[in-house]
């Protein structure tokens, strides 16, 4: 695609702004600032990509995988700023998924070692892991809060802090999981998947396409599931002192 | 008025505050063991707070807490709390039937209760045992707060804190609670600490009482005080030009 038939794509940002604007929607300086710093990211990313790729250095790789790291931390610390030393949990989450998920594709030979494949799978893992912890913080900070009568009822019963967390922490798990899972029960039916479909146009095999996305897929799952247990795990017990009480906090 | 009764419960010096906004001042005093000793004090005199201290939900910044003459920090949190019962206004409840609701004081330490232990229990609060299977949101508010201190019983606690278990009944189920508190506290012989704005129960239900204020306690003594405070601001208090 040449950069003149990319500029005539921007129709598609024009129609929501003049949407925004007649509806009086307020969003057009927002989907402004979205389209530049997607604009400009993705370009950044692409030259990157193709300074890695052509490097074929370990280190770059590296280098690509923890910057990915730290901004997706960055991203989803806040939605759980409320709980005591998030951003290291966050972070130590998203290199266990990454270790996790490399390490059986690569320990495999399901992908090979290269940047052509760590980087991009690399990169919808942590994404996806990103996003994850934004949900199940988002739902686990609110169950909390809903919850604390039932919190403090099993604590005053002689409850472990386990126990007083149980429901809201396996609430929250399974809401944050939810969404992945639907999204793979429709996959296909309702929705061709990004990934297939820009392998697909850009004339790949449709079957090696789909196979592609089935391993991105149960990849996801993976990362979906480790992502809501480990973060869970890791943070309830900064919610209660070593006294077992429930710490005040405003978790807004 | 503890001079004579061995304490429950007993506060020395305890100071309490969320942040840097006080809440208890100063506490001493104890609670006798047996007895049943009732809280009174406008909103936001800290009586909650205190209660809170006694079973440790709480911890206190300065001072001490004695549980039958032990410090608080001796027990272990679990065991002080099975020992020191609570039942809150609201009676908060785990969802599901009132069964669900019975068994978890047990469930939470690895055992079960039978079904005819609950019924048993039921029966003790004055309920129907055809309630056992009932959803706890169909309970009326004095079958729920009924089930919440049938809850409480299961671990046999020594001291009982009830935190304005009646406020929101109507004046039968008052009642019932009422006689049924003392039920508890002559059978098993607990020791009952009991936050009310129910001037009236205080001075029916209770042998003690402790007037408390602005985070602390103004006047202690046999429940009749509330009679004839010696204190001025109890005596507004009393006369309901206070709260």
């Amino acid at each position: 695609m040449s950069y003149l038939t990319l500029s005539i794509t921007l129709i598609f940002v024009v129609i929501p702004l003049l949407l925004s604007k007649t509806l009086n929607l307020g969003l057009g300086r927002d989907m402004i600032v979205a389209t530049l710093r997607s604009i400009v990211q993705l370009l950044a990313v692409g030259y990157v990509l193709k300074f890695v790729f052509d490097s074929e250095s370990l280190i770059y790789i590296f280098l690509m995988v923890t910057l990915m790291i730290v901004a997706a931390t960055h991203n989803a610390q806040k939605k759980g700023a409320a709980i005591q030393g998030i951003t290291s949990k966050v972070a130590v989450t998203l290199v266990s998924v990454e270790v996790l998920t490399q390490g059986i594709l690569l320990g495999f030979n399901i992908t090979p070692a290269t940047a052509q494949y760590i980087i991009p799978i690399s990169g919808m893992v942590i994404g996806n892991s990103m996003v994850l912890s934004i949900l199940f913080l988002n739902r686990f900070t609110s169950e909390i809060e809903s919850h604390q009568d039932e919190t403090e009822l099993i604590l005053s019963l002689g409850g472990t802090p386990k126990q007083a967390i149980h429901t809201q922490l396996i609430n929250s798990i399974k809401a944050s999981m939810i969404p992945t899972i639907e999204s793979q029960k429709t996959v296909g039916l309702v929705q061709l998947p990004g990934m297939m479909s820009g392998q697909i146009i850009a004339g790949a095999d449709p079957i090696q396409a789909v196979q592609f996305q089935l391993l991105i897929m149960f990849l996801l799952l993976t990362t979906a599931a480790v992502t809501s247990v480990m973060l869970g795990f890791l943070s309830y017990p900064t919610l209660f002192n070593q006294r077992m009480q429930l710490m005040e906090k405003d978790l807004n | 008025m503890s001079v004579n009764y061995k304490p429950a419960v007993h506060f020395n010096h305890v100071d309490f505050s969320f942040g840097k906004t006080p809440i208890l001042k100063g506490i001493t005093g104890s609670f006798p063991e047996g007895k049943i000793t009732t809280l009174v004090g406008p909103s936001g005199a800290g009586k909650t707070t205190l209660l809170k201290l006694c079973n440790g939900l709480l911890s206190p910044q300065s001072g001490e807490v004695y549980i039958k003459d032990r410090p608080i920090e001796d027990y272990e949190p679990v065991e002080l709390r099975r020992l020191v019962g609570i039942a809150l206004q609201s009676a908060p409840m785990v969802g599901g039937t009132v069964y669900k609701n019975l068994c978890l004081p047990l469930e939470l330490q690895g055992k079960s209760l039978s079904k005819a232990e609950a019924e048993e229990l039921l029966h003790d609060v004055g309920l129907e045992v055809e309630l056992l299977e009932r959803k706890v949101k169909d309970l009326s508010g004095g079958q729920r707060q009924k089930v919440s201190i049938a809850r409480t019983l299961v671990n046999k606690p020594a001291v009982l804190l009830l935190d304005e278990i009646t406020s929101s009944l109507d004046r039968t189920s008052l009642k019932e609670i009422e006689e049924l508190i003392v039920k508890i506290n002559r059978k098993y012989g607990t020791t009952i600490i009991w936050i009310t704005h129910n001037l009236q129960q205080a001075l029916e239900i209770g042998d003690f009482t402790w007037v408390m204020m602005d985070g602390e306690v103004v006047e202690t003594g046999e429940s009749d005080l509330l009679n004839d405070p010696a204190n001025d601001q109890v005596r507004r208090f009393v006369r309901g030009e206070a709260e």
